[in-house]
């Protein structure tokens, strides 16, 4: 069998290959789909710090993926319309510059995060799955009421944000920036998971009474996980309303939430590649079972059950060897 | 005579009519193994909750290390150097045996909140991992996993991860439960001269190793701490053997 880390290199690869070679083809729209996987990997990465490392089974999450969208939505929409996002008491502007709409997006979902996690942290299982539903719906319900920006409608940004020194407009090259902030995140979460703090959140999941035994203060660093998993997915939030070029309150829908946690289910709880793996056979499915059927969910619906009942490493899982945890 | 380490002051808990804990008082002393003892609901696993912090008592206090630690959290009164085993194994059955000892090190050293060095490559981490490994007698398991561990080694590691703690006392519940006579034997022998380390609060069961053990012994029946004193007192008290050793048997 397959050793986890060759397996993610190959992962990786493939969808490095996969838009090049469509680059090659001249099939824009291949590009375009491997765009979408790398930001859904994205959020699903930052999903499986808290739900797979965690424990948190957090049903939330786009909470952070539809902060992260409106994030760049409403910066982009000021700046399209030459309009201050706020006069008093000191003026911003609204902007079209992508690392500066990205450390927005990451610092609204962390605080957001923060919120709802110390409310939510209090309790745990079933009870913290239905708080962070609750969270989720309350944002969903408000981003439709909100007429400022689009309300139900959502909102349209004409042209993507830029990035400097890159043509985003130019599908392989918005693709090449997802892809290195995927492997930047990936790189990042890796030592995370590798350190102290993901010995002490992986300890507390598997044993919390353990974990608090040592001296560890479990509460604390669940709340630190949590937080840190919602900038991840609210980053991605930010890239796939630029991928679109459109934001609407579905961001903030349950359906979404329910989908990120599907990428990692069916990639590998707890692999940190695992959601790669998911979202490109979630896409994959989407396209191909989509063309024949509006109902494709139902072939999703049996993988899921397949893997839920008799491979709950995953696809990752399935494919690879399991290595020792924090080595 | 000297300071005790933990003290224990009036502590009283119900659970609606039931007196689990009723005023309560009892003392750890630096270099002793202080035995609690009780029948089968009596309220032991209650009393040791509300001192390793699980449980808020309904009165009374607890001081731990010259602190009243009374509504410390688990976490705080660990890291105080409260080092708690539990009864039935509470460990991490899908870590390595090493990882778990290193979760005791990080737990008790505050580093739960470093995000980038390895911490299974940190060198200072790992030797006194090994140490407190080899000081049980499972240093060439450092890296089985916990769940194949047989209920005896188990046991050992639960002791491991406590003497990574640095222990001020140690909180047993149960540390001979299923060990057969050969394990009661060996674990007898290892508690001996834990104590030297720090003084132990024992919950035990296996009245042989209680005897063999105790400096002091504490009877808890109904929730009320009915005698207190050395094996030879603890025999011949009538109230005791009424209650719990039965009057038939032989002191």
């Amino acid at each position: 069998m397959l050793r986890e880390t060759h397996l993610n290199g190959l992962l990786l690869c493939a969808l490095l290959i996969v838009p090049l070679g469509a680059l090659a083809m001249d099939a824009p729209f291949i590009i375009t789909l491997a765009t979408k996987v790398t930001i859904l990997a994205l959020a699903g990465v930052g999903l499986n710090l808290a739900l797979g490392q965690g424990g948190l089974v957090s049903f939330g999450h786009a909470i952070f993926f539809g902060l992260g969208g409106y994030s760049m939505g409403i910066l982009a929409s000021h700046a399209q319309s030459f309009t201050p996002l706020m006069e008093l008491p000191f003026v911003i502007q609204g902007t079209n510059v992508m690392p500066v709409i990205w450390i927005v997006a990451i610092v609204v979902s962390c605080l957001a995060a923060l919120l709802v996690g110390i409310l939510s942290l209090r309790t745990s299982g079933v009870y913290f799955i239905m708080v962070t539903l609750a969270f989720g719906q309350m944002f969903y319900y408000f981003a439709i009421s909100w007429p400022a920006y689009g309300g139900e409608d959502g909102l349209v940004i004409y042209v993507r944000n830029q990035f400097p020194g890159i043509n985003t407009l130019v599908p392989i090259q918005f693709f090449g920036l997802c892809f290195a902030v995927l492997c930047a995140v990936l790189f990042f979460v890796s030592k995370l998971n590798k350190s102290a703090f993901g010995l002490a959140l992986t300890g507390a999941h598997y044993n919390t009474a353990r974990a608090q035994t040592v001296g560890i203060n479990v509460t604390r660093v669940r709340l630190v996980a949590f937080v840190i998993s919602a900038g991840i997915t609210g980053l991605a939030g930010a890239l796939f309303a630029d991928l679109n070029r459109f934001v609407s309150p579905t961001m903030f829908s349950w359906h979404t939430s329910g989908q990120i946690i599907i990428f990692v289910i069916l990639g590998g709880v707890a692999r940190l590649y695992g959601p790669i793996a998911g979202a490109a056979v979630y896409i994959i499915l989407e396209h191909n079972l989509g063309a024949f059927s509006d109902y494709w969910q139902i072939y999703l619906g049996l993988m899921l059950l397949f893997v839920v009942l008799f491979a709950q490493g995953g696809l990752i899982g399935g494919l690879s060897r399991r290595e020792v945890d924090h080595e | 005579m000297s300071e005790p380490i933990l003290s224990v002051r009036g502590l009283s808990k119900s659970f609606g009519a039931l007196k689990a804990s009723d005023d309560i008082s009892l003392d750890l002393k630096p270099g002793e193994i202080h035995a609690l003892i009780g029948p089968n609901g009596a309220g032991k696993s209650t009393l040791i909750q509300q001192i390793a912090g699980g449980l808020a008592p309904d009165s009374g206090t607890v001081h731990f290390a010259g602190q009243d630690v009374t509504t410390a959290p688990v976490h705080e009164r660990a890291r105080l150097g409260l080092a708690r085993t539990f009864q039935i194994s509470a460990l991490a059955m899908q870590f390595t045996v090493l990882e778990n000892v290193v979760l005791g090190l990080v737990g008790q050293s505050g580093a739960a909140f470093r995000f980038f060095r390895p911490v299974m490559k940190d060198a200072g981490l790992l030797a006194k991992a090994q140490d407190a490994l080899a000081r049980v007698g499972l240093q060439d398991h450092a890296r089985t996993k916990t769940a194949e561990l047989s209920h005896g080694q188990r046991r050992q590691l639960e002791v491991a991860v406590a003497l990574t703690l640095s222990p001020k006392a140690f909180l047993m519940d149960e540390p001979m439960a299923g060990l057969g006579a050969e394990g009661s034997k060996a674990m007898t022998a290892f508690l001996r001269n834990l104590k030297v380390d720090a003084p132990i609060l024992l919950v035990e069961h296996d009245m042989d190793a209680v005897f063999a053990l105790a400096d002091r012994i504490s009877v808890l029946v109904y929730g009320k701490i009915i005698a207190t004193g050395s094996v030879a007192e603890i025999r011949a008290n009538p109230e005791v053997r009424a209650a719990y050793l039965g009057d038939e048997e032989d002191a």
